[in-house]
């Protein structure tokens, strides 16, 4: 009866081929946006962690409070001590210091006057010692477009779009002009070396890349700093496991009654991406519970078109002996079979697509030139383990609960007018 | 009440409603079939022909009095009791030949077989005899779009007599053929009606159908009027 039902199936494409397209398709789209929320979300959160708040970040109380400004007048004091107590109790994660900071940048000409002048936003970072960590967590030496990475103290990179827009050439000076740790307006030389581009449209428009030594001592800065950010050895973030440092270190502190006392918080409250993360982890939820209501009604219909076309058979087979109960098993089981043939055609369509969005990316830079959250100009689709089965859930509940659903209408069937519809 | 009878039918009413009404489509029936027969329910349109064939059929319950076909009350039998009665002993035969498109000759003929899951290579043998009482043996690999109305309704007949059934019902077998068709088939069924003893009982009110059958009886208005033997 199987191979009887199967032969049956594979020569009727409208009871084969369109619906395992129509399942294909519906999964195909399941399963490229599955990975397309997870490649944005995921890279959100890489760049959130990279360029702004690790995935666990120690400032001063006061710094926290006002951190959106980069107050360093409120920076954290005596960091030697702190970063060598975090690398004790922590030592499998990564601890970098940082100074962020703003300015002017001006560009002199050769008598010394200002040439060019525009707003920079600072990043120092530790870009000369032998053991950091920094330029592969940022990924600067392949950001670099133009020039060398800084080798010696006083070499700085600046985004590629700013020196442009500056008409700086590599080994030029650029004096940055800023307020120090103590409120006074300092002056500092730096020579350009190198041009950078991040694919974030924040950095790329003007940002300066200094070592962090060179920024302490431009902004009187001395054994301070304005963050000491954390990060995972995998570089995965993991919230569970930042919430139990942040949980450890702040208990620590809990006595100290002092506004420069360090605090530290994670990634996601830092960052105010909490209501982002869990959108994006129910969004795949709702996407695919959707797509479930609407394959269900579009195979319901389906299925009601195909039992219309298929009266005649079940008619039959129902008046030659066939009990009801087999009948519609049997039509659940061809369900089951299309429900995983087309799963199966649109998990493969799916994977390939987001594949291809993984590794070429869709570059949306134009979109953003406006835009001042650390967001990346190229979006990508992520490959998880979910990828590959995301697609099968979906697949196989609108087939089976279609065909279950017009199914239902063979336990209604009166068998009393069986001879009558068959004479027609 | 005849022992012997592969259906008796006692005092039986069917009655369906129509609105507040109630319409009724059979009364008073009173009939016998015993193996063998080469009967006909020979009416006009609306006359209970069709009705009369369901209940018999086990397809259909009636309002009153009984129906037993093969030693069972129709009314006591329930869907599943059903359905295995019509599996294992009775054979139907449609106007329309109702074959399924995507299957061949021999898979049509062989579909009742599969559901009494019957071994394969006897399930071959099976088919192949049932489509050579029929003179089709040359054709099993065609599909129904691919024969005249005539060979469609062998395969029919094939399909209800491949598990060799005590009872076959055909309601207006002929009704689709021509002239030439239709006695084709009437032979071949009378041939097979001689040879394996089986009960053919038709409703028609067609005269080539009707000039065959060695039993007739006439419903009117649904009440048997007459119940003849035509020939012996």
């Amino acid at each position: 009866m199987i191979k009887f039902l199967l032969n049956g199936l594979l020569r009727d494409r409208q009871r084969s081929f369109f619906p395992i397209l129509i399942v294909a398709i519906g999964v195909w789209i399941t399963v490229f946006f599955h990975a397309y929320i997870q490649g944005v979300f995921g890279d959100l959160i890489d760049s959130t962690a990279r360029f702004s708040t690790g995935h666990v970040k120690v400032m001063s109380r006061a710094y926290s409070e006002n951190a959106d400004q980069k107050p360093n007048d409120l920076a954290l004091m005596d960091v030697k001590k702190i970063t060598a107590d975090l690398r004790q109790q922590y030592p499998d994660m990564t601890w970098v210091k940082r100074i962020q900071f703003g300015g002017l940048l001006d560009i002199p000409d050769e008598k010394g006057e200002t040439r060019s002048q525009g707003p920079v936003f600072g990043m120092g970072v530790d870009l000369l010692s032998s053991d950091s960590r920094e330029i592969e967590i940022l990924n600067i030496e392949k950001s670099v477009v133009n020039g060398r990475m800084p080798q010696t103290p006083g070499e700085i990179l600046i985004s590629d779009q700013l020196a442009q827009k500056l008409g700086v050439s590599l080994g030029e000076s650029a004096t940055l002009l800023t307020s120090t740790m103590y409120g006074s307006m300092t002056m500092h030389n730096f020579t350009v070396v190198g041009t950078v581009r991040f694919g974030m449209t924040v950095m790329d428009r003007g940002a300066i890349i200094a070592d962090i030594s060179d920024v302490q001592y431009a902004l009187d800065m001395d054994d301070a700093c304005g963050e000491i950010l954390g990060f995972f050895e995998n570089r995965i973030y993991d919230d569970e496991k930042a919430a139990v440092i942040v949980n450890r270190f702040n208990t620590d502190y809990l006595e100290v009654e002092d506004e420069f006392a360090p605090v530290m918080g994670k990634l996601i409250e830092l960052s105010n991406l909490s209501d982002y993360l869990k959108m994006g982890e129910n969004f795949s939820g709702i996407l695919i519970i959707i797509f479930v209501l609407i394959m269900s009604i579009v195979l319901w219909n389906v299925g009601l078109l195909g039992g219309l076309r298929r009266y005649g058979e079940v008619g039959l087979r129902l008046a030659i002996g066939e009990h009801k109960g087999h009948v519609y098993r049997s039509m659940i089981y061809e369900s089951v079979l299309v429900g995983v043939a087309g799963s199966i055609i649109g998990t493969a369509l799916g994977l390939g697509s987001a594949y291809w969005l993984q590794v070429y990316g869709f570059d949306i830079s134009g979109l953003m030139k406006n835009i001042n959250m650390m967001f990346p100009a190229v979006l990508r689709a992520e490959i998880t383990q979910e990828t590959y089965y995301v697609g099968f859930v979906p697949g196989l509940m609108s087939t089976v609960l279609g065909t279950a659903l017009s199914g239902i209408g063979i336990y209604k069937r009166q068998t009393a007018q069986l001879f009558k519809e068959l004479e027609t | 009440m005849n022992n012997s009878a592969l259906i008796h039918i006692t005092d039986l009413v069917k009655t369906f409603p129509m609105g507040k009404r109630e319409f009724t489509a059979l009364k008073d029936i009173n009939l016998s079939f015993s193996a063998g027969e080469f009967s006909g329910i020979v009416g006009p349109s609306g006359s209970g022909k069709t009705t009369l064939l369901n209940i018999i059929g086990t397809l259909d319950v009636p309002t009153k009095g009984d129906a037993r076909v093969i030693g069972r009350s129709v009314s006591d039998l329930n869907s599943k009791d059903a359905a295995d009665l019509r599996n294992k002993h009775l054979g139907f035969i449609f106007q329309t030949y109702n074959l399924l498109q995507v299957y061949t000759v021999f898979e049509n003929v062989e579909l009742p077989l599969l559901l009494l899951k019957i071994p394969s290579e006897k399930r071959r043998e099976m088919v192949l005899q049932s489509l050579e009482w029929v003179g089709l043996t040359d054709k099993i690999k065609s599909r129904p779009a691919q024969l005249s109305g005539g060979e469609c309704q062998r395969v029919s007949i094939a399909r209800a007599m491949v598990k060799s059934p005590q009872i076959v019902l055909a309601d207006e077998p002929t009704a689709n053929l021509d002239a030439k068709n239709s006695h084709t088939i009437l032979q071949t069924m009378e041939n097979l009606n001689r040879e394996l003893n089986t009960t053919f009982i038709f409703a028609t009110h067609d005269e080539k159908v009707i000039q065959y059958l060695r039993r007739k009886i006439s419903l009117e208005d649904g009440q048997v009027v007459r119940d003849e033997t035509i020939k012996g």
